[in-house]
């Protein structure tokens, strides 16, 4: 049997345990350096793929996902403000957690289709084959 | 915290202590922080989906038959002019400036829509050529990416027309300022699956 009450003090051992917080708030410069930055890493990518002036394709595809990556550092510190310290950590640990995940869900999916693919491919010689 | 009281008859009675009163909506920024890291995990999926199909044509169009770049730019850059927007109505609410939070919220449901109707009329331009979704399992898995981000996007317009008028009726009030700041982190996180977007789907397409 379980009675709730309304516990009549509130003065212990909670005075460090604030919830007022309401997330961090970001100011006029890190919004326009998080812009200027999005911009340039925007433009470049879309200038080396229009321009074709580098000639590897598999360079440029490195540096189109190089350039992604740091654009999303960029949103996710001067935009949505990410710091280790809101919510106690919790947004960050949650964060890392799903990364992860992403990480497993597109590699793991990439990786599995592609051998499927190679492997299930008919070759001319494979009628031959026993 | 417990507390075991012995009765007469030796059942024993737990006494549950409240906790700390929570002020209201306190946990609301992480609850909708999960909410976000979830709808991630949804993008994802999407993505691995087009990874895995995107060279499926099915002798049908391919990239370089379906994309123009200069459209892309252009969204691109009207996603991002949104962002900034969205951020300068954040700033001005934090200031407590009703009027101009109000103004920045109307420029950046603005650049939205001009979002939305640049990707409808590139979708029109598509399915008019005979690149439907059905057409091969690269165009499904193309629509169902680039579609499900365009939607977040729309919604994204009526939450911020429905906070307009939230902000008129009530004004700059506490409650109001969380759901701001709820739009604002759904706003900035639909423009970071946006560079995942152009990035994977349109300028590496364009390199195959």
């Amino acid at each position: 049997m379980t009675v709730m009450t309304h516990s009549p003090d509130h003065s212990t051992g909670h005075s460090d345990h604030g919830h007022s917080d309401q997330g961090a708030h970001g100011s006029r410069k890190t919004y326009l350096i998080g812009f200027w930055l999005s911009v340039l890493l925007t433009a470049i990518p879309f200038y080396l793929v229009m321009s074709g002036i580098v000639q590897n394709k598999e360079a440029t595809g490195v540096l189109l996902v190089a350039m992604a990556a740091v654009q999303i550092i960029v949103h996710m510190v001067c935009f949505l403000h990410m710091n280790s310290k809101s919510e106690s950590g919790w947004t960050m640990m949650s964060l890392i957690f799903t990364v992860i995940i992403v990480g497993i869900v597109l590699s793991g999916s990439l990786w599995v289709m592609y051998h499927l693919n190679v492997n299930m491919m008919l070759s001319p010689d494979m009628s031959q084959m026993p | 915290m417990q507390t075991s009281v012995d009765t007469a008859d030796n059942a024993r009675i737990f006494y549950l202590k409240d906790e700390h009163d929570h002020a209201e909506g306190g946990s609301t920024m992480l609850g909708f922080w999960l909410y976000l890291m979830s709808d991630c995990l949804l993008f994802a999926i999407l993505f691995a989906t087009y990874g895995v199909l995107s060279t499926n044509y099915a002798a049908g169009p391919a990239p370089k038959d379906l994309f123009d770049l200069w459209t892309v730019a252009l969204n691109t850059t009207m996603l991002l002019l949104s962002s900034i927007t969205y951020g300068f109505a954040m700033l001005s609410a934090d200031e407590g400036k009703q009027k101009s939070t109000q103004v920045w919220l109307i420029v950046t449901a603005l650049f939205g829509l001009a979002f939305v109707g640049i990707e409808l009329r590139e979708f029109a331009h598509m399915i008019h050529e005979g690149a439907t979704p059905q057409r091969s399992a690269f165009l499904s898995s193309f629509f169902a990416l680039v579609s499900t981000h365009g939607l977040h996007v729309s919604f994204g317009i009526v939450w911020i027309v429905t906070l307009m008028v939230q902000v008129q009726l009530h004004g700059l009030v506490p409650a109001n300022l969380r759901r701001l700041m709820c739009l604002s982190l759904f706003w900035h996180f639909l423009d970071i699956v946006w560079i995942g977007v152009f990035t994977f789907v349109y300028l590496m397409g364009m390199l195959r």
